[in-house]
């Protein structure tokens, strides 16, 4: 048996925010009790973390991550993005189904399943296609896709542009209660804009990108998910006028739930100065008045979930003019780092932050994830938050190193990542 | 006082007394076009690219002129016939020119950032002669000097720049060194074509035509560049003329010694009328032959020293 002893536990799942020590007998919790003093565990412990002065959370969750795998396998594999995941605290992400083969049929999801039990060291959880091919004609199917084990349905990369087809899609996946995330976006607005449109587009001379592109289509699928009443996901949030759509409809008791990711409040369109093409992401990054209102978004729960949107690209796709670049960055690696500084800024508090990471999005998916309750998997996440880590992208385990971050000064870092009982990280790094 | 940076990538990042060095030099690089044997031996030995990914007719040349007229060894690459139809990236092609030991890379290209590109993986200078919508700072050194010349000096002026603002690397560059010299900056275009925040920049939006050139010393015009437009900007090139386009009657409102400009190429009869661009007021050839001693300074600034 494995006892973590010591540590700070907060599990927002069940309000615990306390000196706790945690008992494992293989890949489940059996216990979580009161600290006993040295020397008193039970014959059966084989192994002891000491989590002193650490944070003890439920494994984090990430439920916006671009595995590449069926398709990409350069940029980005099931084994490499679970490495990075693990690597970053995560013991459980959600994978979008952009692959090539499209994640549309359930050979596909099998395939990923196979996959990532083999190869991969953190649970991995599929996300269908909404429509065929992702090329928004013809609904997927999406009762096989659900029978095989995807927990949502999402086109993203792109919107359901057909607005009528979006609705049946809501509607079909409601028939299996499925989960429907959106990728809100006008692509006629967005018209091969490159960055935010803003007065550094203005002043860089790039295509700019409106908040109305993403805005106008957050306000068409909260519409939508009142209409039929099916749960809905917003994708990763960038705008003021996206928080205040979603913060209102929910007001009104819509079903509607929404995710940010780091760089919405890490970055703003400034820093595209350098045409940095790592900074090329879509959505774009905001005005500074837009990652404000991210923050508010976060602090007053309109923001449930913070995702990476994790993308990765190849030197091919980034070391190119900025027009010609992919969009998209990795986050796994840096996500928590970078989201404990909301803490440190006073815009969350630690258990609010972790909620977004846990409880949050394991409601969303409905998986039984994200909580620290006797029987359950023992996913568990292990974070020391003085440690003081300069990112280096040399050291990611993910296959790509697109990320904006490298050389940043970052406080907080994962110690442990644990999956099922199995200790993938620990202090000296990945174990697998 | 050289000039900063190896590269004349902006004007943004252009300091006044560089600017004001660079104007300087050109002064007296004038004078050699004007000679019966229009050559001086300043750059001879040096090796200079012409790298153009974009069609232009009047940059390239006037960059080759400048270059031969100081003896340098000047090579033109265009899209056609260079390896870039092959897939090979911008940053190879670089490297493999940089194999050849140019001195200076001239180059233009429909991406904003491009000629960044270059300057941070090539030791040879980088000349941006017009990176996308960013920048064209050698048309805003000619066009500085131009006015310069006409005017004495461009603190105090009021010059007003119209046309497609959003998609003019022109109008960027001259906005910045128009303010950097002293110059009060109007700009004016259909909404469809001014860039938010445009105003941050240091410009005044007008509302009208009329009141963008009233008062003005100088009117910049710009092209409308039909081939990169988006069809929702504008109507007809009919009601573009007649609301946004410099003719007779409109010139009547402005001051009587106002200066025309236009960066070329002119669609004749759209954003100008005839009797304007051929009239006595308009620079537009002279900017051409002040385009050269402009380069000719800049190549001597940056390799010849």
């Amino acid at each position: 048996m494995l006892l973590i002893k010591n540590g700070r536990v907060i599990d927002p799942s069940n309000n615990i925010d306390n000196y706790l020590d945690i008992l494992i007998d293989k890949s489940r919790i059996v216990e979580i009790r009161q600290e006993r003093e040295e020397g008193k565990e039970e014959s059966r412990v084989t192994q002891i973390i000491d989590a002193r002065g650490k944070v003890v959370v439920p494994g984090l969750i990430d439920m916006h991550v671009h595995l590449r795998e069926p398709g990409h396998e350069y940029k980005e594999t099931i084994k490499t993005g679970c490495r990075a995941a693990a690597s970053g605290g995560f013991s459980s992400i959600a994978c979008m189904p952009n692959t090539n083969p499209v994640n549309d049929n359930q050979s596909v999801t099998k395939y990923i399943l196979d996959k990532a039990k083999s190869e991969g060291c953190v649970n991995v959880f599929p996300i269908g296609a909404i429509t065929k091919g992702l090329e928004g004609e013809f609904l997927a199917e999406m009762s096989e896709l659900k029978n095989m084990g995807v927990v949502a349905v999402s086109d993203d990369g792109k919107s359901v542009r057909n607005s009528e087809l979006m609705r049946r899609g809501m509607e079909y996946a409601k028939n299996f209660d499925l989960l429907v995330i959106c990728h809100c976006e006008d692509s006629d607005l967005t018209a091969g804009g490159v960055m935010n449109e803003g007065f550094t587009s203005t002043r860089l001379g790039l295509k700019g990108i409106p908040n109305a592109a993403e805005e106008t289509v957050v306000a068409r699928d909260v519409i939508l998910a009142e209409l039929t009443g099916c749960r809905v996901h917003i994708a990763h949030v960038s705008t003021e006028g996206s928080v205040r759509i979603v913060r209102e409809a929910k007001s009104r008791g819509v079903k509607v739930t929404a995710e940010t990711a780091p760089h919405y409040f890490s970055l703003s369109e400034e820093a595209l100065e350098s045409f940095d093409t790592n900074l090329k992401v879509n959505p774009p990054l905001r005005s500074i008045r837009d990652v404000e209102a991210i923050k508010e978004g976060l602090k007053d729960g309109t923001l449930d979930v913070i995702a990476t949107d994790h993308a990765p690209h190849s030197t091919l796709e980034k070391d190119v003019e900025f027009d010609y670049a992919s969009s998209g960055l990795i986050g796994l690696e840096t996500a928590l780092p970078l989201a404990l500084q909301l803490v440190n800024e006073k815009v969350l508090s630690l258990s609010g932050l972790i909620s977004k990471f846990t409880a949050n999005p394991a409601k969303i998916l409905d998986i039984s994830k994200g909580s620290l309750i006797p029987g359950n998997d023992a996913d568990i996440t292990i974070i020391d938050l003085s440690l003081h880590k300069k990112v280096d992208v040399n050291q990611f385990k993910s296959r790509s190193r697109n990320s904006p971050f490298h050389d940043w000064e970052l406080e907080g870092e994962t110690l442990y990542t644990i999956v099922k009982g199995k200790v993938i990280k620990d202090i000296n790094g990945l174990v697998v | 006082m050289p000039l900063q940076n190896k590269d004349l990538l902006t004007i943004e990042q252009l300091g006044i007394d560089e600017i004001n060095l660079i104007l300087d030099t050109a002064d007296s690089m004038k004078e050699i076009s004007t000679r019966d044997i229009k050559k001086v031996p300043t750059l001879r030995g040096k090796t200079i690219i012409n790298l153009f990914y974009e069609p232009s007719t009047r940059t390239r040349t006037s960059f080759e002129i400048a270059g031969k007229r100081l003896s340098a060894d000047v090579v033109n690459i265009s899209t056609s016939a260079s390896s870039t139809l092959k897939g090979e990236t911008l940053k190879d092609t670089g490297k493999n020119l940089q194999a050849m030991n140019p001195d200076l890379v001239v180059i233009r290209h429909s991406v904003a950032g491009a000629p960044k590109i270059m300057a941070n993986s090539l030791p040879a200078s980088i000349i941006n002669a017009g990176d996308g919508a960013h920048e064209h700072p050698t048309q805003a050194l000619l066009d500085a000097f131009t006015i310069r010349e006409k005017k004495g000096e461009i603190e105090g002026l009021k010059i007003a720049i119209v046309g497609d603002i959003t998609h003019s690397r022109v109008a960027r560059s001259n906005i910045h060194a128009l303010n950097k010299l002293g110059a009060e900056v109007v700009i004016y275009g259909s909404f469809t074509m001014i860039p938010p925040f445009i105003e941050r920049m240091g410009v005044k939006v007008a509302s009208g035509m009329d009141e963008a050139i009233k008062d003005v010393d100088v009117i910049m015009m710009l092209r409308i560049q039909m081939e990169r437009q988006s069809r929702f900007l504008f109507p007809s090139l009919r009601e573009y003329s007649t609301v946004f386009g410099l003719n007779l009657d409109r010139l009547k409102k402005a001051k009587e010694d106002v200066l025309i400009m236009h960066p070329g190429p002119i669609n004749r009869g759209v954003e100008i009328s005839p009797e304007i661009a051929d009239g006595p007021y308009a620079l537009i050839l002279e900017q051409v032959t002040n385009g050269v001693a402009v380069r000719m300074a800049l190549l001597y600034l940056l390799i010849g020293r």
